[in-house]
């Protein structure tokens, strides 16, 4: 009975081909924008202003999503946005999850006054409110993309330890693990090779979820204009620009925003869909 | 006697195709009986408890057949009527007290739920019925009972209260999904004299899904034996267990450990009868291919 | 002939943490009071009780699974009650166990090669592959299946890995911990015929824990009857069925539903 419910068909994954599609694109553009970029992301040009996109009456062809009120191309700024984007995601994301997984798994794992001091940690850390904990950070290290980088790898960290500590806890007390002591393995041996595959998907989905959300803060620091210098072009930049022109030029605050949304979501997306086709276990 | 529960060729199919998990089951339990349906993980034995309810999975579907509860034919009613004939008719005990009863809701108003919705009882009678049930079930303070929740009482209260309160609004027919199956054969043997009493007070027909042949031969007056969703055998049980018409039910038997006759224990189900069984079942799909 | 296992006083605790105070320690619950035992080599013993009997405790706390607070486990003459990690992991090999959820024994992202193969590879075994398929193919499994993962296969199938995993360092002793309780009658069968077979042909000697007296019936040399952390009988099998001492084991024979159909029940 079950064994007939299980083999059902699997649907084609059209999440996964999206979601990764969008990715693609987005990795792919944040890497190439210096040569693929139409225009200069900052050159002004005072007699362009406030261009609509290509589909609207007086656009003009070289500025397929229209110019910004200082006359500069939009599509230039979301490609080299993009690249900042993608950089936070990464280094960020890769970082948050390094610190916060090992403490996770170790917690997990080792129990006793070693999962005492990081739970405590941990407790600690998250009554701070985040965004605002952000805001001081960057206030006090110094604006610049090295600054969000830290200040997202320090909120951010405790997400991964609660979850991964969980699921460690929860692994642990699978037989498995007493088997593998039966059969004489050490008890580090058992935590990096029996235990840390079956985590290995948690961490996974907590990753890409981690990496939008970086994008995310990275944006709202652009916003509050507390990320990179002023005249770099982000997302948050152009989305707090924007804001200032929206009854005269929407599309400046419209297609960052577009960008944003795709990205998150793909990352989030993504992580569940790879997690669902590939695992063995679930497969 | 006349058959309270009757089940004609009932065919159920994974949604939109044409494979089959209950394979032309019939079988008919006289009023006041209790039946078993037995059988392996995969036999279908729930399904057809799932079925008679109207609450089958999803994924299945009842491609044919008939079921009908005294002379009443399920099939030709309307939705409407044919929830209202199960919901004042039927009742289940469930096989895990754990998570029959929703944790967040004290034990009265879950007992009483069916009396005062569906048979619209008034709350005070429907609480008077629900504290006699309880002391039907040997529980010593009904009225502190009524009042908990599930998580403040023991694991054999909560399996005595699903008992009270599958008997509460006077069911004709009862499904029995293996209650005892997590219990320490102590308790279960409490918990099947339980069910048994109060099933021959109250004359109801009983259906007892179970995986396990000493149960059956305790609680039940006659027994279907299921295979793949197909029913190899329906007897009385004293023709089941001393003289057994299909070689399966003779192999299970002999797998089923007895203390009384080690020799006769454990012995695997032979090749031959599973391919006999096998047959029987390609045979009946190719029938089913062609209708 | 002296006993393989020889258990004395044996007392484990465990702390409660639903009755700790916000500082400092639990206060323990004991569940085993002092239990003494010996297992004589070649032997199968079913240790048989109801849940919360501690038939599981003994079994972990025999392997050091679990730290006793008192008692003695002499191991071959050797006592291995206060062995270190490394010299336990030296003997580890001489005892397996069988757990009772091949769900949960066999990690569920490793093939059945990795899983059989594992213990014998973390000593250097150089011969851990054919000796893997040799002991897939003594539990009936084709060694095609070495490259599968247990989630592909059936309940008796992956018990059967399970006693393939046990028996692949040619243990001493093993301890099968409700080994069938999750399997339909006939895979139970199957499975437990298996390993008796196995641990008859080898010599091996097995304890094997039940709340199942019929199967014990089938299966054992002797019996030990446990409820509340204690031994409340313990005999040769047929001593024990033809003559029950203790009421308890009277009581729980008599619940026994049986498949017979006059039971006086």
């Amino acid at each position: 009975m079950d064994e007939a419910l299980r083999t059902s068909p699997r649907a084609t994954p059209w999440r996964l081909w999206l979601s990764g599609g969008w990715l693609t694109l987005f990795f792919g553009v944040a890497l190439l924008a210096p040569w693929i970029a139409p225009h200069d992301p900052l050159y002004q040009d005072l007699f362009l202003q406030r261009l609509p996109p290509f589909w609207i009456d007086g656009a003009e062809t070289g500025h397929p999503l229209g110019t910004d009120s200082l006359g500069r191309d939009v599509a230039s700024r979301l490609m080299h946005g993009a690249s900042v984007a993608a950089t936070v995601a990464l280094i960020a994301g890769l970082a948050t999850c390094l610190l916060g997984s090992v403490l996770g798994l170790l917690a997990g794992f080792y129990r006793g006054w070693v999962d005492q001091v990081i739970s405590r940690i941990v407790d600690i850390w998250m009554s701070f409110p985040p965004v605002l904990f952000a805001i001081l950070l960057v206030a006090v290290i110094g604006t610049g993309l090295t600054s969000v980088i830290v200040a997202i790898i320090v909120i951010d960290w405790t997400r991964f330890t609660r979850v991964v500590r969980a699921e460690t806890m929860a692994q642990a007390r699978m037989d498995y693990t007493e088997a593998a002591h039966v059969a004489g393995m050490s008890r580090f041996a058992t935590l990096m090779r029996e235990i840390l595959p079956n985590v290995a998907p948690v961490i996974l989905s907590v990753l890409t979820l981690q990496m939008g959300i970086a994008i995310v803060v990275e944006a709202i620091l652009s916003f509050v204009n507390l990320s990179v210098s002023t005249d770099d072009p982000t997302w948050g930049g152009m989305i707090a620009e924007g804001r200032v022109s929206i009854h005269q030029a929407w599309w400046v605050l419209i297609f960052p925003m577009i960008a944003l949304f795709l990205t998150v979501l793909s990352f989030t997306q993504f992580g569940d869909a790879l997690r669902n086709r590939f695992d063995p276990v679930l497969r | 006697m006349s058959a309270y529960l009757e089940i004609t060729g009932l065919n159920a199919v994974l949604r939109g195709t044409r494979t089959r998990v209950l394979r032309d089951v019939s079988l008919s339990v006289s009023k006041g009986q209790v039946h078993g349906l037995v059988g392996e993980s995969g036999a279908g034995k729930s399904m057809i408890g799932k079925a008679i309810l109207g609450v089958l999975p999803r994924a299945i579907e009842v491609a044919s057949g008939r079921i009908s509860l005294g002379g009443q034919d399920l099939g030709v009613l309307p939705l409407r009527e044919r929830l209202r004939v199960i919901g004042s008719q039927t009742a289940v005990i469930p096989q895990d007290p754990l998570t029959a009863l929703n944790p967040s809701r004290r034990i009265g108003p879950q007992m009483t739920d069916r009396l005062t919705r569906t048979l619209g009882w008034q709350k005070t009678r429907a609480n008077h019925r629900a504290l006699d049930l309880l002391e039907e079930v040997a529980i010593r303070d009904p009225e502190r009972v009524l009042h908990s929740y599930p998580h403040e009482l023991s694991g054999g209260m909560r399996q005595r209260v699903l008992i009270a309160a599958a008997f509460a609004a006077e069911p004709k027919l009862i499904v029995a999904d293996e209650p005892t199956t997590a219990l320490d054969v102590t308790v279960q043997k409490q918990i099947l004299k339980m069910i048994a009493d109060m099933q021959t007070r109250h004359g109801t027909t009983m259906l007892f899904v179970t995986h396990d042949l000493g149960v059956v031969a305790r609680v039940c007056q006659s027994v279907s034996i299921l295979h793949s969703g197909m029913v190899m055998e329906e007897a009385d049980i004293r023709t089941m267990l001393t003289a057994p018409a299909h070689p399966y039910t003779a192999a299970l038997l002999a797998a089923t450990p007895r203390y009384t006759d080690p020799e006769a224990s454990l012995v695997p189900v032979s090749d031959t009868v599973l391919a006999g069984v096998a047959e029987a079942i390609r045979a009946s799909d190719t029938l089913w291919g062609r209708a | 002939m002296s006993a393989l296992v020889d258990i004395r006083d044996l007392v484990v605790s465990y702390p409660d943490m639903a009755r700790k105070p916000l500082l400092g320690a639990a206060p323990r619950n004991t569940v085993l009071h002092g239990i003494t035992l010996a297992v004589g080599r070649g032997q199968i013993i079913g240790i048989v009780g109801e849940s919360g009997s501690g038939k599981s405790t003994l079994g972990r706390a025999i392997l050091r699974l679990i730290e006793p607070d008192q008692g003695q486990i002499v191991f071959d003459g050797t006592d291995i009650t206060h062995l270190d990690d490394r010299a336990l992991r030296a003997l580890r090999p001489r005892f397996q166990m069988i757990f009772q959820d091949p769900m949960s024994s066999l990690n569920p992202r490793q093939t059945l090669h990795r899983l059989i193969a594992t213990p014998l590879a973390i000593r250097g075994d150089t011969q851990a592959m054919d000796k893997a398929a040799n002991a897939l193919d003594r539990v009936g499994l084709p060694s095609r299946f070495l490259a599968r993962y247990p989630h592909e296969l059936s309940g008796g199938q992956r018990q059967r890995v399970g006693i393939a995993r046990a028996i692949v360092q040619s243990p001493d002793f093993i301890v099968a911990d409700e080994i069938a309780s999750g399997l339909d009658v006939s895979s139970q069968a199957v499975v437990l015929t298996l390993l008796q077979d196995i641990v008859r042909e080898t010599g091996t000697t097995l304890a094997f824990i039940s709340h199942d007296l019929s199967v014990v019936r089938r299966l054992c040399d002797s019996v030990v009857v446990m409820a509340g952390g204690k031994i409340v009988e313990a005999a040769r099998t047929t001593t024990l069925f033809n003559t029950p001492q203790s009421g308890y084991t009277r009581k729980l024979l008599e619940a026994i539903p049986l498949p017979e159909p006059d039971q006086v029940w």
